[in-house]
């Protein structure tokens, strides 16, 4: 068989809770090390013990970094799932398997390549306690792996000495096991198999991480001092993340006060209530939750609208409604977190595609606010949120300044004749702001209740519309200060094709299938809302255009249509929902439905 | 100082105090309540007492809910920022500003619609976190705003307008706070501004959780015949049970106290409260002894008010997260981002 090397895809099933996550890293990890572009998706339940687990890791050459769902090889360890499992191994493919117990012939497949390795026997002979027993088996795992595919032994055994070098009863097992698996594998079968791993240059400016990490250190180096929340799945790693990099950096060398304060609220409603109040005092401030935590967070998204305080939100998205699948993946929150609340609202929000966007758009979301006195939200989701991606490394500009928008100083108070909350001085739509116990003249009720110009109370329709009409005009204004779309037009191209968030990859990769295949297509990412006005240039400038997304109703379609009043003949709608990160292939065979390839 | 000399005749809200301000200087917009209303006198309390203690007014950050209660925060201290927020969140909006700026005077006014039934969760939290905050429940049985529905303070077989019965047992905001832990406890009357004044300042300088519950009669939906929380009614049932007065640390202590009855209580700041007993046996620092006295005098029908319970030093929530003195909303970017050479460096981990 004809080899294929850096291009292939496999997938590590076992049961929640036995500690295969630490070997599933470790085993990515040592491919990012090769130089390999490399992602993994983790398919966990909602479940801390006992329930399946799937772990996918795919290498590209190319660098694509959507899920595929074609395995080439399968490491079957979960008897739950096993059937399941096997099936889903492509034609032709691989299966590894505890070969402790014996295999039933006639459920075998016999279009695929059965490895069996001993795992649980050799663990028995090896280590001592049922408990080591089980979490050893895992890394015995990636030592097989690591001869059927070539993973250099050499960066496993690196990576455990990074990871356990403090505990050399730890590293010597973990060792041990990697040895185990390896030795064994290599003297019963012919090693590596034709789909392996060569070492490259790909990675050296890489990192992999996830974006929650990488939202919570762009808060940090946003210099948000306040963060409330209320622990929800996918989010809470955002948190924890923050906490950590303010425990690093945050501690004042000389008085040891903290200069950050993470306040775990009592539901949703009181976490953006205290991001509410914080911001109103001046800090900046932000809360992580997802869908469950923005549909309680409503009414005080609506007073922070009206009432022009900035604050920030990070919705990692999982499956709706209601509680849905908490650990598994979706866009569905678009419409309600574009327009949360009652009454006319609309809301800054930002798309990012990947842990690279999380970070810079976590800086961007508290710009925004300040400078435009409103709420910002930034949708990620659990793929983006939990998934480690390969992404550019991280870097920062040390001239970059936070827009701390328009408040008022002490002196520049005194020096006014009057201060007016409300008043478009600038005509901009952005009034002045002042924050409280700086200056008697910059006293003023804040109010979710009708209220003109001046901050005084109002019944009258004039007043109330003349603030109403004016914050409109603010928001909308936001569209050319948010990120750019993204935008790869094509030779010849005569579609579009527009995305949003975590499609990313799924699309590049299809876009570029479609090309192969002789339809190129043009591609728009919008990263923000309200839309920038490329987007509907973009859509003027194409007779149809793809709205590819991960929620069952096209809510990015429908914002678009809302929003630029396109012809809703003119969009095509691709999506999938049921819960996993997408794929290319839907995406292309979606395109191809519609649109025949020119001859 | 020349205002000594002015004429005793001078009106008395335009006498200064060691700031130079007058009554005036601490009011704020025209009252928009009904006639009579207890939340107004409240309000009158609050300015008497700001004005009692030399406070800058822009020090202060007034914090409501919603209600006819949560109106009020606009009607005194114009100088001070106001935020009335949503209906029972007014707790968590002040968390996050007193976390950001612990500089701040921190006041809260809700009403027992706002407190103790859409609020219940955020006033219990708040107490657990001992937010240095005064919070006034502006009490009168019902839903002023909305026209006199009961809340969960009325008392069963309290009778509405229409002369229906309560039928449920009223959630009692002082015995809750005392349970919760809350490190400042009174109970008072609108009426009795003598009594109200004094805790007003003593919550004020209190470091911490400061909880006031003052029964405060809806002259429009709950002042008549039958009901618990009418004039008539706290008249007649209000016992005072300790009498609180602020005492400026500095300042000499002028009254002659009869010295068994008093207990004095040493604040962060060197200010001191002294707690007069009225009640015989009643030891306002000791947490159940005032549990099981009030629920004893609510059994006879009697309502126990003054400074019912107060702890002595205590950790607030600034304490707890250790933010230290400088509020973080001073603390510059320069010295919240650890710039690039960090950032570089920290990317070795995620390789
Ligand atoms: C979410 C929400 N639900 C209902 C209301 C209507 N509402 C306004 S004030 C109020 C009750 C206020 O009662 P209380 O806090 O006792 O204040 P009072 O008017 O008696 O001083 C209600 C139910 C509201 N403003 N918001
Ligand atoms: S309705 Fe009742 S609570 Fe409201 S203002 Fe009138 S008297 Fe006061
Ligand atoms: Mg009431």
């Amino acid at each position: 068989m004809k080899s294929r090397i850096n291009d292939f895809a496999f997938k590590i099933a076992t049961a929640n809770g036995t500690g295969s996550a630490s070997a599933n890293g470790l085993i990515m990890q040592a491919i990012f090390r090769m130089g390999i572009p490399v992602t993994g998706k983790n398919l966990f339940p909602s479940n801390i013990q006992g329930l399946p687990t799937w772990y996918e890791i795919r290498v590209s050459e190319a660098g694509y970094t959507a899920r595929t769902p074609i395995f080439d090889l399968m490491v079957a360890l979960n008897p739950a799932t096993f059937d399941k499992d096997v099936a889903e191994v492509t034609s032709g493919g691989w299966l590894l398997y505890d070969s402790t117990w014996p295999l039933l012939e006639e459920k075998m497949r016999h279009d695929v390549t059965y490895i069996g390795v001993p795992m649980a026997d050799l663990c028995n002979e090896a280590f001592d306690g049922v408990r080591n027993r089980i979490l050893m088996k895992n890394i015995v795992y990636a030592g097989v792996l690591a001869a059927l595919l070539g993973i250099d032994r050499e960066e496993l055994i690196k990576l455990t000495q990074e990871k356990f070098g403090k505990k050399p009863a730890l590293l010597e097992s973990n060792q041990q096991a990697i040895e185990l698996g390896y030795q064994y594998t290599a003297q019963h079968y012919k090693c590596p198999l034709p789909i392996q791993l060569e070492r490259r240059d790909a990675t050296k400016d890489a990192i992999l991480i996830d974006g929650n990490t990488a939202a919570g250190l762009g808060c940090l180096y946003a210099g948000a001092t306040v963060g409330a929340w209320y622990p929800i799945t996918p989010s809470t790693s955002l948190m924890e993340a923050f906490t950590a990099f303010c425990q690093k950096y945050r501690v004042d060398p000389e008085t040891k006060a903290n200069q950050f304060a993470i306040l775990q609220a009592e539901d949703e409603l009181a976490a953006i209530g205290m991001v509410i109040g914080a911001s109103w005092a001046g800090a900046r401030a932000f809360t992580p939750t997802s869908g469950p935590g923005i549909s309680l967070m409503n009414e005080f998204l609506g007073l922070a609208y009206y009432a022009e305080v900035p604050a920030v939100l990070f919705n990692v998205q999982r499956t709706g409604p209601s509680t849905g699948m908490p650990t598994r993946t979706q866009q569905a929150d678009l419409l309600l977190c574009a327009y949360a609340s009652h009454g006319d609202t609309k809301h800054i929000n930002l798309y990012p595609a990947d842990p690279h966007e999380a970070f810079e758009m976590a800086v961007n979301a508290f710009d925004l606010a300040e400078r435009f006195q409103t709420p910002v939200i930034v949708l990620s989701d659990l793929d983006i949120g939990m998934n480690d991606w390969m992404v550019p490394k991280l870097t920062w500009n040390d001239m970059y300044q936070p827009d701390r928008g328009k408040v008022l100083s002490a002196e520049e108070l005194e020096a006014a004749e009057r201060f007016s909350r409300y008043l478009d001085v600038d005509g901009d739509g952005i009034p002045y702001r002042s924050l409280p116990g700086v200056h008697p003249k910059g006293a003023y009720f804040t109010r979710g209740s009708g209220h003109n110009k001046f901050a005084k109370y109002t019944e009258d329709g004039d007043e109330y519309q003349e603030v109403l009409d004016r914050i409109a005009r603010k928001v909308n204004s936001a569209r050319a200060a948010i990120p750019a779309p993204f935008v790869k037009r094509r030779e010849g191209a005569r579609v579009g094709l527009i995305s949003v968030g975590g499609c990313h990859g799924a699309c590049t990769e299809a876009l570029d299938i479609l090309e192969a295949d002789g339809l190129p297509v043009d591609y728009l990412r919008v990263k923000g809302f309200p839309f920038a006005d490329e987007v509907r240039e973009f859509l003027d400038s194409h007779d149809r255009t793809f709205v590819v997304e991960q929620n069952r109703d096209g809510q990015l379609r429908s914002l678009l249509i809302l929003e630029t009043e396109v012809d809703p003949a003119r969009l095509h709608s691709i999506r999938s929902y049921a819960g996993f990160p997408m794929s290319a292939q839907p995406i292309v065979d979606g395109v191809l439905a519609k649109v025949q390839v020119p001859a | 100082m020349s205002y000594i000399t002015k004429p005793q005749a001078h009106h008395p809200s335009l006498k200064p105090n060691a700031l130079g301000l007058t009554r005036r200087d601490y009011e704020g917009a025209i009252t928009t309540l009904c006639a009579g209303c207890g939340h107004d006198s409240i309000t009158a309390a609050f300015i008497q007492a700001f004005w009692e203690l030399d406070m800058e007014p822009h020090t202060v950050a007034k914090l409501s809910g919603i209600g006819c209660s949560s109106k009020t925060p606009a009607y005194f201290l114009r100088e001070a920022h106001g935020f009335n927020s949503v209906h029972g969140r007014m707790p968590a909006v002040a968390t996050g500003a007193g976390a950001a700026n612990s500089q701040l005077k921190l006041v809260g006014v809700s009403g027992d619609g706002d407190s103790l039934s859409i609020g219940l969760g955020q006033l219990c939290h708040a107490i657990r976190r001992n937010l240095n905050l005064l919070y006034v429940l502006e009490n009168n049985g019902v839903y002023g705003l909305t026209k006199g529905q009961f809340s969960a303070s009325a008392d069963p077989g309290s009778l509405n307008k229409r002369g229906t019965a309560n039928t449920m047992p009223a959630i009692d905001s002082v015995l809750l706070a005392i349970n919760l832990g809350a490190t400042f406890v009174a109970r008072s009357f609108s009426g009795d501004k003598e009594q109200l004044v004094p805790l007003i300042k003593a919550g004020l300088m209190h470091k911490g959780f400061a909880f006031i519950d003052v029964i405060s009669p809806c002259v429009t939906f709950n002042d008549h015949e039958g009901s618990t929380k009418s004039y008539a009614y706290t008249r007649r049932h209000q016992i005072e049970v300790v009498e609180a007065d602020f005492v400026p640390g500095r300042r000499e202590i002028t009254v002659d106290y009869d010295p068994g009855s008093v207990k004095e209580v040493t604040l962060h700041n060197g200010d001191r409260i002294m707690l007069r007993k009225v009640a015989e046996d009643y030891d306002p620092l000791d947490r159940d002894q005032a549990y099981a006295y009030i629920r004893d005098r609510q059994k006879v029908g009697e309502l126990a008010t003054g400074l019912l319970y107060m702890s002595g030093m205590t950790s607030d929530m600034n304490d707890q997260l250790r933010t230290g003195d400088t509020p973080l909303t001073q603390v510059s970017h320069g010295d919240l981002c650890p710039g690039s050479a960090e950032l570089e460096k920290l990317m070795s981990r995620y390789r």
